[in-house]
């Protein structure tokens, strides 16, 4: 739509045509006054002097702001260009200046990547890196690519369009809602209409994931740490807009730590994982060794490492049965069934 | 010399943030300073000579500081080429919901917090509306989906922004903030000229210039009243 065009709508047939607007709209406290229904040439005509300085309201800006979000917001609805199939990232040198050991690393979705190395060894840069979709521009001098081409510039700066969701240890929910409304709130951020069957979804996995079950009327704040990691994987692997997950080490306590990277997997996730857990390091179809500021190397995951990651997880299932019977009062016997 | 200005919710982040960024312009052989614009106290100066970074400190007392701002940035950026500072960084609380510090052509930031309620970036206006880059900090300590709603309340206010998570504590985010920041295009030798992002309202009643009565005759110049009835 041109600007003369946009200018014979009214704020409620532009609602009407892009629904993502009432948004945009309810942050211009000017309109609250005038009837929704008035074209905006006419509502202009109508605002004087001291409303406009009240509310600091500029009829060029404004026009201006609402072209671009509905430039954007078009084209982040329904732009394949913005589903990644592929990431690349092509290597540049560590702290001492030489060069990083692969050639050329790829993530397809539905694929882990285990990140391992000592805390401080360049993590957080590679990630920062991958965020910032890097060109050279950054201190390690890595390249991004997103499906084999130089990205689109909107990965770096809007804010509707970041390539990496983040779950850590420390974050925890602060707003205080139920987890139903808190589960609205993101799916209309998201632009996402007739959540309810999302939002169930995404209830129920997180109660598959946490083992004690929380009803969606439960209060977020009030959830236990492993309900609120269960909830918090949930809903980046099916609200999150960002293509790429990046997991800062998953607790062992409290959430079922394969099925949440099945999740995420099967929403068609790219997954990272930071860890020093060897079972979850092996969960990886590739590992990524950090040394040093930089990719020392890139390890495939072998059929004997997987062998190995079977008799760990045996161990892990044994601890956890040692774990909830000792909760519940149990007298534990030296040779337990697995 | 590049001016850049900086302003955000009282204690979201922009001591913290600046700092890690002017660590990383500083690595590049940049030389940087500051000033810290405040109502009534600030620590923010002490923060800064830490760092090692020249800086100077305005208390706007009984005005709104931005309107304090506006009446002494020149007066410091004369004192900022005088040191040939590479990037000059000015600090603004944002008390003044209505005003914002921002001038045409000088690259404006605003700084504001995962923290701070859902609702916030709709309450406060020009200050994040007309700012060039959002820097969102504290989403270290918020879930994925609390930072993807906040960065879209955020967006919706203001769409052509260049929108950021920067940690101040940590620094993520920080070095690609810097690069942002100082631009060999947008160098400035006066603000002679330049004009504001947004005008702010004149506003001036009795109270403003130190009436403390209370009472119909004591208050002139520009007054308004609430509607009680049709409120
Ligand atoms: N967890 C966390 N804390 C932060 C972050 N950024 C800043 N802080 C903390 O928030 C507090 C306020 O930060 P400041 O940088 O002083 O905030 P400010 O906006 O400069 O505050 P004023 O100048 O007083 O308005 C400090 O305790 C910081 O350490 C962040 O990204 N994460
Ligand atoms: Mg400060
Ligand atoms: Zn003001
Ligand atoms: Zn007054």
């Amino acid at each position: 739509m041109t600007q003369r065009e946009i200018l014979q709508h009214s704020p409620q047939s532009l609602i009407e045509k892009y629904p993502f607007l009432s948004s945009f709209f309810e942050g211009q406290h000017w309109m609250t006054k005038f009837n929704p229904n008035q074209p905006l040439a006419e509502l202009f005509s109508l605002i004087d002097e001291e409303q406009a300085e009240d509310h600091a309201f500029d009829m060029h800006d404004f026009l201006d702001q609402l072209m671009d979000f509905i430039a954007e917001m078009q084209a982040f609805i329904g732009k394949e260009s913005f589903v990644v199939n592929k990431l690349t990232i092509l290597p540049g040198t560590n702290k001492s200046g030489e060069n990083e050991g692969f050639e050329k690393l790829e993530f397809e979705p539905r694929t882990i990547t285990s990140i391992v190395g000592p805390t401080g060894s360049g993590k957080s840069r590679l990630l920062a890196d991958i965020e910032w979709v890097a060109q050279g521009d950054t201190p390690t001098k890595r390249k991004i690519l997103i499906n084999e081409e130089l990205p689109d510039n909107a990965w770096r700066f809007s804010g509707n369009r970041k390539l990496v969701a983040q779950l850590s240890q420390n974050m925890n929910f602060v707003m205080d809602l139920s987890v139903k409304d808190f589960l609205e709130l993101h799916a209309k951020s998201r632009m996402v209409t007739d959540s309810g069957a999302l939002i169930n979804k995404i209830i129920s996995y997180a109660n598959e994931l946490a083992g004690e079950k929380f009803s969606p009327d439960t209060a977020i704040t009030a959830l236990s740490g492993g309900q609120s990691r269960a909830l918090m994987i949930a809903d980046t692997a099916l609200l999150s807009q960002s293509p790429v997950v990046l997991i800062d080490e998953i607790e062992n306590a409290g959430i079922d730590r394969k099925k949440a990277l099945e999740i995420l997997t099967g929403e068609d996730k790219i997954v990272l994982m930071a860890t020093h857990d060897p079972l979850l390091a092996l969960m990886a179809d590739q590992r990524i060794v950090i040394k040093k500021g930089g990719i020392h190397s890139v390890i495939k995951t072998s059929a004997e490492e997987r062998a190995l990651m079977a008799e760990l997880e045996k161990a892990d299932l044994k601890q956890q049965q040692i774990r909830t019977a000792l909760r519940s009062g149990a007298v534990l016997q030296y040779k337990m069934n697995v | 010399m590049n001016l850049v200005t900086i302003s955000g919710p009282p204690s979201s982040g922009k001591t913290a943030v600046i700092l890690k960024a002017a660590e990383n312009l500083k690595n590049r052989g940049l030389k940087v300073g500051a000033v810290k614009f405040d109502c009534l106290h600030t620590d923010d100066d002490l923060a800064y000579e830490k760092a090692g970074i020249p800086v100077k400190k305005g208390l706007s007392g009984s005005l709104c500081p931005d309107h304090y701002f506006v009446s002494n940035i020149e007066a410091v950026t004369a004192w900022g080429l005088e040191e040939n500072f590479d990037v000059l960084v000015s600090e603004s609380a944002g008390l003044c919901n209505r005003c914002s510090p921002y001038i045409k052509e000088i690259k404006a930031v605003c700084v504001i917090d995962n923290l701070s309620g859902i609702n916030t970036p709709r309450k406060i206006g020009p200050m994040l509306r007309m700012a060039d880059i959002v820097v969102i900090t504290k989403g270290d300590i918020v879930s994925q989906a609390e930072r993807e709603v906040f960065a879209a309340g955020v967006y919706a206010v203001n769409p052509g922004a260049v929108i950021m998570h920067v940690n101040g504590l940590t620094g993520q985010g920080a070095y690609e903030l810097s690069t942002l920041l100082f631009d060999e295009n947008l160098k400035i030798d006066t603000l002679k000229g330049k004009k504001l992002r947004f005008s702010m309202p004149s506003a001036l009643c009795s109270y403003c210039l130190g009436e403390t009565r209370i009472g119909e005759s004591y208050q002139m110049g520009n007054v308004r009243k609430i509607d009680i009835k049709n409120n």
